[in-house]
């Protein structure tokens, strides 16, 4: 299968703290791609430097072979390689609406046009209607973000990324503040959009990762520690020792 | 539908309702208010709406704060009386060219500061506007000290008597309601939605692919040269353009308006506009230090009413349903 993202000894330092260092990540087309690791290990800093939002200090990022590491974020996003955040993002003063609205008015070429009614959006309001019952969220269409609770802003988040019809998915711990009642509902969304997609997720829940990742990245100090499949890397010794304690390793 | 989905309708429609009710009242209050009040303090009263409503465009709909737009309006205003005095274009032609030359220079400020976000971007639109402060007082066209003086107000579009103070200000209160026009549509735009979003969640507008700094370049340049549409119609009212319109004490007269009016409302400038210049105006002749009352008036506000004015009368009908 080949690699939709591939870095090369991808690097951060902060004023001497290497948080990433010499990352070799391999992400196949396609797949559901767990990145994991404990605390400061450097997960959310690889996503800041996939996406641009970083600039690496060495090594170099591929998107289909393709050096995108001179690239800022805008363009990543445009090339359809889209983010969401560990907190979630929505617009809070905007209606829901009005958020997919702002995610879709770029591929549609409604986004510089200042002398023209924002009644010229409505033509994209069936896609939005579509994508906001897609993550249930048709009866606060009118609600400004910023009123909805935890998970629907959440799922509001998932609504606007995927808005943009993204090639690669990178979500940045999807799981985040949702209670138990409402993860297996996150977890079903996530894989529905995952189809036809490639996902690369950032997860502290493990039980999540076991269930929806086809491989996991174990990071440990800005490091890659160990890679293989959700069973591999939970068999392997220095894994349980650094990260996930012997509870988890069966 | 959910008690917040049917609260959210019912706010939408207040805020609808309170729009057009604010529109039809403003109206009839401008139409009236030249036979009541003297028509000149009216006239400065409404450029200094517009201007207010230009630097809200910005802070309330883009969230940046610039500490330097009397830069604009002042420039504006040296521009169009040059253009009127010297040049001798029509007066129409003199205050379009004062409000592009506002743009362009807007274009300069904007293209630097935009780099930078939260009081950096504040400090460097200050510094630069403090830049072109000392321009003005140094380059020979302004005049110095002493301005540009006994600028002809003409006729607009070669048939209004523009000498005519009553005449005059029908003619400047035409010009500021096409400036808010021109505001209220680029609010309520497709790129008015996008404003709003890299406000709301910069971070987040930049991850769905808009780059932002140049839709926040383009609304600095569109407030900087509206604000030059009001400076620039200022200075054929008051027949004179002076280095008050570049000082910074005017940037931060402009922020009082507005944050009395109420950040991020389309009425509150205006309104903000309107208590800043009658009382500026009418506690002239008291024997008391009117920057001390606004001042007072000022910190009260910030304390007890933060959503400014119009802010306040929007939260208190929301809360009355």
């Amino acid at each position: 299968m080949a690699n939709v993202i591939e870095t090369q000894a991808l690097t951060k330092q902060f004023k001497g703290f290497v948080a990433v260092s010499n990352v070799d990540l391999k992400i196949a087309e396609g797949s559901i791609h767990g990145l994991i690791g404990p605390n400061g290990a450097g997960k959310t800093t690889c996503f800041n430097l996939l996406t641009k939002f970083l600039e690496p200090s060495g090594g170099r990022i591929f998107h289909r072979g393709e050096d995108i590491t001179g690239l800022k974020p805008a363009a990543i996003a445009r090339r359809g390689v889209v983010r969401s955040f560990q907190i979630s993002a929505v617009f809070p003063h905007l209606t829901v609406r009005d958020n997919l609205r702002a995610a879709l008015q770029r591929q549609n070429g409604l986004a510089h046009q200042f002398w023209l009614s924002d009644g010229s959006l409505a033509v994209l309001d069936e896609r939005a209607r579509e994508l906001i019952a897609d993550v249930n969220l048709s009866e606060f269409q009118d609600t400004p973000a910023g009123e909805l609770a935890y998970g629907r802003k959440r799922a509001l988040e998932i609504a606007t990324t995927l808005a943009l019809d993204p090639e690669v998915l990178l979500l940045d711990e999807p799981m985040a503040g949702i209670g138990r009642e409402e993860l297996p509902r996150i977890i079903d969304l996530v894989r529905q959009v995952a189809k036809g997609r490639t996902v690369v997720m950032v997860e502290h829940n493990l039980s999540v990762v076991a269930n929806l990742c086809d491989r996991v990245t174990v990071l440990q100090r800005g490091e890659i520690l160990a890679e293989g499949s959700y069973a591999e890397v939970s068999a392997d010794e220095r894994v349980r020792t650094a990260y996930m304690g012997s509870e988890h390793a069966h | 539908m959910s008690i917040l989905a049917q609260q959210s309708a019912a706010t939408g429609e207040l805020r609808s309702r309170l729009n057009l009710l604010t529109l039809a009242a403003g109206a009839v209050a401008a139409l009236v208010a030249p036979f009541v009040i003297y028509p000149v303090f009216l006239m400065n009263v409404l450029c200094f709406a517009l201007f207010a409503s230009a630097f809200n465009l910005l802070i309330g709909f883009v969230g940046l704060l610039s500490f330097g737009h009397a830069a604009f309006f002042g420039a504006a205003a040296y521009v169009t009386a040059h253009a009127a005095k010297v040049w001798g274009l029509p007066t129409e032609l003199a205050i379009l060219t004062g409000a592009l030359a506002a743009a362009a220079l807007g274009l300069i400020v904007g293209f630097l500061a935009i780099r930078r976000q939260g009081i950096y971007f504040s400090m460097i639109t200050l510094a630069l506007a403090q830049m072109f402060y000392f321009i003005c007082l140094e380059v020979p066209f302004t005049h110095g000290e002493d301005g540009i003086q006994g600028v002809p107000r003409g006729t607009f579009l070669g048939f209004v008597n523009l000498d005519n103070n009553l005449a005059f200000y029908f003619v400047v209160l035409a010009i500021v309601a096409a400036g808010h026009f021109a505001i209220w549509r680029i609010v309520h735009s497709p790129f008015g939605n996008i404003l709003k979003a890299i406000r709301d969640n910069e971070p987040r507008a930049i991850s769905l692919g808009y780059n932002s700094d140049s839709y926040k370049l383009r609304a600095f340049v569109l407030s900087a040269g509206l604000a030059g549409l009001a400076g620039g119609t200022n200075a054929i009212v008051f027949q004179l353009a002076t280095l008050t319109g570049v000082q910074w004490q005017s940037s931060g007269e402009v922020i009082l308006m507005t944050l009395l009016g109420g950040i991020g409302t389309l009425a509150g400038p205006p309104i903000g506009a309107a208590i800043t210049i009658g009382l500026q105006t009418y506690l002239a002749a008291v024997d008391f230090p009117v920057t001390v009352l606004i001042g007072l008036i000022f910190v009260v506000c910030v304390l007890l009413f933060r959503r400014g004015v119009a802010g306040e009368i929007l939260a208190y009908m929301r809360k009355r349903g």
